[in-house]
């Protein structure tokens, strides 16, 4: 396996047309934090590295206009500096997974985060990164650089393909610029902290102050002991916005039904910083790297009764965020399938689906990491995945091992 | 206003979109075919009566007509796969419709194709306010989902001027928008689960009550398809509590540069106005005269802004705008005291279209976006426009999100005038993509702007957005003839052109 690094989208384009005629498979790689996340990339051999992370940079900001372009090398925390600059930020505040992996923290770059659509707790009520996505700049499987989107919100001009190659891992096309839209960072942040609720308890609070008039802004639930040294379990809730409206919200929340009575902890601006980065990084589970640890997505009421079905048949930890519709959960390593059937058997049930983020080679070999689709949309995604890469040289089996 | 309409479709009825060639062997086949839908769809979910078709022959972009093959009306998703896949087997094209408020020609039907309208899939399904959604059958109305969670505080964000009458579905179809799309995003943005019928009959679902759907984002990528991917059945929406308050400003301007100038202000001030619109002041005179919100008199330019939230917040939001609007030079001030007065302010604003509809015998809405802060010198340059055209025109703007609504007047019964309107709208659209803006914001390429594609989108681009199409629909079935101005068969956008034996890039560093 050799590395070949590209400057430009122009070199991007070379390099693949190059291996779509010979038929060389290529795995994309910007800053490498996300390689354990997905089916090993395969080809015929062992595919070359097609390293992005010199293709990075700002290339145009302007805040009046909320919106940024960047190279795909560019990292996340120099972006989120940049914005910050102008009080801006991205709203769908982009996780750090390299720890899950072994990996440094601050290495992950934006158009890792665009290609795996990762986003943290304001997911919830901000959206993904997929709705913060205004134009791409791609190379794809063909070799052909190419366009879609643009620079403003408000745009229906031909199919959205943004949407489609936002999230596929890199198995469509080389993204060689992003365009994203940016918002206005907030002036204030707090978050209500409720303690010693279980787990119904916990995601009912949830679920009643997300149906207010408070807009919550992350909603989290940590059983006891997830957290080190956390005897109790933690119920989240986030309000940011300007101060006098915060101040409101704060008061409106702690006075009405379920949480008058209670008794609450508010966690200031720094305080209420470090919580959620922690969650949203999955501190929780970081440090044992040989556990096998899955994300669930499931409608946020059935989080409770997803976990309660899978606990009951093995030792499991987990944590809830987005009101209880993504659920963290780690199983022990010793299982042979890493609890892929009874995890995939309880999202059936309830709906919603699981990937498996950090797991053994053998099981990762082994069983689907990402949900197994029915087969109208696997053949349909085979063919989305031809349409932009007829020979299949892009990331080869990263999403699923026939695609 | 009906009248006018009317007329307007009439005059332009002679002008012809290039549309795929009618083929003969279907329009032969047509009585046995129209057995074959009957057979899926029994009673009277099929139509063929050329009075009755009759209804069917345009959208809400009334210049362009055709009576279809036939319309048919299933009543379940099993009826929609059914119809799907006989119309494969048999070659014959398919228009889907929704409630056929398109404003952009995408249920536009062909000779030789049916209609498959979905009327009957008009119930709600379920309300799940727990997880925050309403699961709903595509034909639902967009403001029959919002009216129905009233009473529980919910509604659902986006609100198309249409929204009385368009269709969930369509909506999909056409990732519609409306005037909260600033803070609240669009269809896109806004659903988490669909239901689809492929042209090959297979029925898919996608995403549903949880967030972020597995594998490719296939429900983003139908989402503003324009009918042209698949049959869409069922849509699981979000539904939000509605903000406890809203309350609005009217300001009144000196000109459509400090007007501009505010816009940016207020964004830059890191404020996210729930609707921030703008009238110039011919738009704002056509408003005042038809329903008399009180407009300021001698302002050239007039802004709409609306805050919500919590009364904490609005109320603090209020002062920092009102601040603003005074330092950008704004003339006049009015801040709503009362709901009664929010919603007069928006009456003038809403009436808009017909109001212009007033001035002039005719007009064309166009629907370009730009950057904001391009707003001044866009409408600058229109202004120009209309002298060198000799044609006069209204701008109506949603500034929060630079899309633009100029609407040209004109009178078709002036020989040349229409012509000469038509090539104004492609200039002002042209001119949105020169300054960094796109053909259309809300209402869809359709046939309307079909052949202004290649203005913004080179050859590969276009090639990829159409190989996507090949991956869904191989024949090339499914509402033929909107949004790609060239139609190239499958099997030659597939090849690949390759050069073998090069030598591998030789000046890019190894490792």
């Amino acid at each position: 396996m050799d590395t070949i690094n590209v400057n430009s989208a122009e070199d991007v384009a070379e390099v693949i047309r190059w291996a779509a005629a010979d038929e060389e498979a290529l795995e994309l790689v910007g800053g490498g934090t996300k390689r354990g996340l997905g089916h090993i990339a395969t080809g015929d051999g062992a595919p070359h590295q097609l390293n992005l992370s010199a293709l990075s940079g700002i290339a145009l900001y302007e805040p009046e206009e909320l919106v940024v372009s960047a190279r795909p090398g560019t990292t996340v925390i120099a972006l989120e500096q940049a914005l910050a600059t102008e009080g801006q930020r991205l709203a769908f505040e982009p996780p750090d997974w390299g720890p899950l992996y072994g990996q440094p923290i601050g290495a992950s770059t934006i158009g890792g985060i665009v290609g795996c659509n990762l986003s943290g707790p304001r997911r919830l009520i901000a959206g993904a990164v997929r709705d913060h996505v205004l134009g791409l700049s791609c190379v794809s499987g063909r070799g052909e650089e190419f366009k879609c989107g643009g620079r403003v919100v408000k745009n229906v001009t031909g199919y959205d393909l943004c949407k489609v190659l936002t999230g596929s891992y890199g198995t469509l096309a080389a993204i060689t610029e992003v365009t994203l839209r940016v918002v206005p960072a907030p002036a204030r942040t707090s978050t209500v902290m409720v303690s010693d609720l279980d787990d119904a308890q916990g995601i009912a609070v949830l679920a009643t102050a997300l149906s207010g008039k408070s807009e919550i802004s992350a909603a989290a639930h940590i059983p006891a002991d997830v957290e080190n040294g956390c005897e109790q379990s933690l119920t989240a809730m986030r309000l940011e916005g300007p101060g006098p409206s915060v101040e409101e919200r704060l008061n409106m929340l702690g006075t009405s039904h379920p949480l008058e009575g209670l008794k609450m902890t508010i966690l200031d601006d720094e305080e209420s910083g470090q919580f959620w980065r922690e969650t949203r990084n999955v501190v929780a589970f970081a440090n044992n790297q040989n556990c096998t640890l899955w994300r669930l997505s499931v409608p946020p009421s059935q989080g409770p009764a997803v976990t309660a079905r899978i606990s009951q048949k093995v030792n499991a930890r987990w944590f809830y965020d987005w009101g209880g519709g993504l659920i963290w959960l780690e199983v022990p390593e010793d299982l042979s399938d890493g609890g892929a059937v009874l995890i995939r058997d309880a999202v059936a049930e309830f709906g919603g689906h699981a990937t498996l983020v950090r797991g053994a080679e053998q099981i990762k070999a082994n069983f689907p990491i990402f949900q197994p689709q029915p087969s109208a949309l696997s053949n349909l995604s085979n063919h989305i995945k031809k349409a932009f890469d007829p020979n299949g040289i892009l990331n080869p089996n990263r999403m699923a091992r026939d695609g | 206003m009906l009248s006018r309409v009317f007329r307007l479709a009439e005059n332009r009825y002679s002008i012809r979109m290039q549309m795929p060639k009618p083929e003969p062997e279907i329009l032969a086949q047509r009585e046995s075919f129209i057995r074959i839908l009957r057979k899926i769809v029994p009673g009277e979910g099929v139509i063929s009566s050329q009075e009755e078709l009759r209804a069917y022959e345009c959208d809400g972009l009334t210049a362009y007509r055709q009576r279809p093959l036939a319309v048919v009306l299933p009543a379940d998703t099993n009826q929609v796969s059914e119809v799907l896949r006989a119309c494969s087997e048999c070659g014959v094209k398919i228009v889907p419709r929704g409630a056929g408020t398109s404003l952009s020609g995408g249920a536009l039907p062909l000779e030789d194709g049916i209609v498959l309208a979905l009327g009957k899939f008009n119930r709600i399904l379920e309300i799940d306010y727990d997880n925050r959604i309403a699961v709903v059958q595509s034909g639902v109305t967009n403001l029959r989902i919002s009216d129905t969670i009233a009473p529980q505080g919910f509604y659902y964000a986006p609100d198309p001027s249409s929204q009385i009458a368009c269709t969930i579905g369509g909506n999909v179809a056409e990732n519609s928008g409306g005037v909260h799309c600033l803070k609240y995003g669009l269809t896109t943005n806004n659903i988490l689960g669909l239901e689809m019928v492929l042209m090959n009959g297979n029925i898919v679902r996608l995403g549903g009550r949880h967030l972020d759907a597995e594998g490719y984002d296939i429900m983003g990528l139908v989402t503003g398809s324009e009918g042209l991917l698949g049959v869409i059945t069922e849509v699981t929406v979000r539904i939000l509590p509605r903000p406890e308050t809203a309350r609005a400003l009217l300001l009144g301007f000196p000109s459509n540069e400090s007007a501009g100038n505010c816009v940016a202000r207020i964004i830059g001030a890191g404020i996210t106005p729930a609707g921030l619109e703008m009238m110039d002041k011919p738009a704002a005179d056509a408003a005042e005269a038809f329903c008399h919100p009180g407009y300021p008199d001698n302002a050239q330019a007039v802004l709409i802004v609306e805050l919500d939230g919590v009364k904490a917040e609005v109320d603090h939001l209020i002062g920092e705008v009102e601040d603003i609007a005074v330092e950008a030079g704004a003339t006049s001030v009015r801040t709503s005291g009362n709901e009664e007065e929010r919603l007069r302010f928006w009456a003038g604003r809403k009436a808009a279209f017909p109001a212009v509809g007033r001035i002039s015998p005719d007009y064309f809405c166009m629907d370009g976006t730009i950057p904001r802060g391009r707003l001044a010198e866009v409408l600058a340059r229109i202004a120009t426009m209309s002298n060198q055209f000799g044609l006069r025109v209204a701008n109506v703007f949603h500034a929060g999100d630079g899309n633009l609504h100029p609407l040209i007047l004109y009178d078709a019964n002036v020989p040349g005038e229409l012509e000469n309107a038509e090539k104004f709208g492609a200039e002002v659209l042209k001119l949105c993509v020169e300054v960094g803006g796109v053909l259309t914001g809300e209402h869809g390429v359709g046939v309307e702007k079909r052949d202004l594609m290649g203005v913004m989108f080179d050859e590969d681009d276009l090639k990829h957005q159409q190989r996507v199409k090949c991956a869904f629909d191989p024949a090339g079935r499914l509402n033929p003839g909107k949004v790609f101005p060239v139609l190239h068969r499958c099997a030659e956008l597939g090849r690949m052109h390759v050069h073998r034996g090069q030598v591998p890039f030789p000046h890019l560093p190894h490792f």
